[in-house]
């Protein structure tokens, strides 16, 4: 499908959201509050996005980002979703029951940025240690013993 | 990181929840078939697995951190040590990403040379991949076959790059070095030697019986769940679904060579055995057909000694001997990446472990996992 047909369906869907054609892929700025219901229609309705194939985050610091990167395995379209969610106490709402890949993905988040996912299955730190303290990929993060910083 | 007393402390909740006859296991980290420090903390009933918690992180070194403060010509050197047998093609994933930041024109030569490398980089995965597979599952025999043609490759590796495992041979821009002037013919002597003895690795393996009865029928995963959970390269070409980003979206000039893209629609371990197989019998098809037309001129193009992204983000997508690598760039105009991120596709396929084996017995496990081709410090990164 046309970037200009996928434009159509998200704002009949969500008539907020914010269109940014200047990257590879359409990227789609929203609200993180309707981020779940958009989800949900994205991989199911018109557009049959059914392979989240990136999940990450950015740090910049005066709030995070969330990127969903996804893509059609039958139509092989692909968009970005972007939302901004604050910083102190960033929240927002698992996509784990929609794309499974999230789950690992969204634990990843959860610890090296502390972006807490509502209603995610198993919300635990994946790769570091369970006492860890504090965010590694934010970009304050200091830790006076392992270098990270070259 | 889990101490003996955590593990104490997890049969007891289950035992007080009422779950009684549950026995909670671990393999690894230190275990001969992960082929790395994985732990898997397993629930089992009897013989069943109810459950499988993968702990990673035993050789997490944060190399996405670690890029932030790192120049683009200096990460890439980086990445040869996340997927360290497709080190070739991480190396690529990166340099074309910065060459897609900075449009920079490859020239054909250095392209054709980065397909021959990456070829010959997969099958020598593939090769590890079979004896290790076999090795899993008792037979110790096929383990020296492969590596034997698997050497062949390595030395072809360490006379052009100078090196065998982390080659760091593709840069920005293109090469690091020119071909050997030996390269053609080692390649030719290499792709006769294969062919007469890949027949041997049948007749040791898929000709074998407790082979197939081992591994048809277990782990099965459907090309739905593969796509769910992010599932790519063998592990969802086994599944029946069409995920090759060389055909999907080509890079490096792959859509001018003619290859098929293998597809097995059973997804159970045996599917996944063949599809490799057969994909390094469609990559030494690629390599014939550029062994003779690889292109005069330069192997590398010219670029600024400082390399400067424009502000904005790149995505590149790559495949793997293992799956799709993404490499993400969000660039702020400078000199090093602002926010570096990548998919790494032992991530996502491990993420279907607890689903594949899930109510199958725990002697099946290894025959599942195996077929996973995990290598940890690209799931850890």
């Amino acid at each position: 499908m046309q970037n200009e047909e996928i434009k159509e369906y998200i704002i009949s869907q969500e008539p907020e959201a914010k269109f940014d054609e200047t990257g590879e892929w359409l990227n789609v700025i929203i609200n993180p509050l309707s981020w779940r219901l958009l989800a949900e229609k994205l991989k199911n309705a018109d557009l049959q996005l059914d392979y989240l194939f990136c999940l990450t985050c950015i740090d910049w610091k005066t709030h995070l980002t969330m990127v969903y990167h996804l893509t059609s395995t039958k139509y092989r379209h692909s968009i970005v979703i972007k939302t901004d969610i604050n910083r102190i106490a960033p929240q927002i709402e698992t996509v784990s029951d929609i794309w499974r890949t999230a789950e690992f993905h969204e634990r990843e988040v959860f610890e090296l940025f502390g972006v807490e996912f509502l209603h995610h299955p198993d919300l635990r730190k994946l790769i570091l240690t369970d006492d860890f303290e504090g965010y590694p990929l934010r970009k304050d993060f200091e830790d006076p013993i392992n270098m990270i910083k070259l | 990181m889990y101490t003996q007393t955590e593990i104490i402390r997890d049969t007891t909740q289950l035992n007080s929840n009422g779950n009684e006859g549950e026995l909670v296991i671990n393999v690894g980290p230190q275990h001969p078939a992960t082929h790395g420090v994985l732990h898997l903390v397993i629930t089992l009933n009897g013989e069943t697995i109810k459950k499988i918690e993968p702990h990673l992180g035993y050789i997490h070194r944060s190399i996405e951190k670690m890029c932030e403060s790192l120049t683009y010509r200096q990460f890439i050197y980086v990445t040869s040590r996340m997927d360290y047998l497709s080190a070739h093609i991480n190396n690529l994933a990166c340099a074309l990403c910065v060459e897609k930041g900075m449009q920079i024109e490859v020239p054909e030569r250095a392209q054709v040379i980065r397909i021959l490398m990456s070829e010959l980089t997969r099958i020598a995965s593939h090769e590890l991949w079979v004896g290790a597979m076999a090795m899993d599952l008792g037979a110790f025999t096929p383990f020296f076959y492969t590596f034997r043609e698997r050497e062949v490759i390595n030395d072809i590796m360490e006379q052009t790059c100078g090196a065998r495992l982390t080659m760091n041979y593709m840069v920005p821009g293109g090469t690091m070095y020119d071909l050997h002037p030996d390269f053609r013919n080692r390649v030719k002597a290499f792709i006769i030697q294969f062919k007469s003895k890949v027949t041997e690795l049948e007749d040791l393996i898929a000709n074998n019986i407790i082979f197939q009865n081992r591994t048809k029928g277990v782990g099965v995963l459907s090309a739905e769940d593969a796509i769910s959970y992010g599932c790519t390269g063998p592990v969802a070409r086994g599944s029946g679904v069409s995920c090759d980003i060389r055909k999907i979206q080509p890079y490096s000039g792959y859509e001018k060579v003619s290859f098929e893209e293998v597809l097995e629609p059973a997804g159970d371990s045996y599917a996944r055995y063949l599809i490799r197989i057969r994909e390094m019998f469609q990559s030494i098809s690629i390599i014939e057909q550029l062994i003779d037309n690889i292109p005069e001129g330069d192997f590398q193009a010219k670029t600024k000694a400082v390399l400067k992204l424009p502000k904005g983000e790149f995505y590149t997508r790559v495949e793997t001997a293992r799956g799709e690598l993404g490499v993400y760039i969000v660039s702020e105009g400078g000199t090093t990446p602002y926010r570096i991120k990548f998919r790494s596709p032992g991530f996502s396929n491990l993420s279907a472990l607890n689903h594949m084996v899930k109510g199958s017995k725990i002697g099946d496990l290894m025959a599942t996992m195996g077929t996973l081709d995990l290598v940890i410090p690209d799931i850890d990164r």
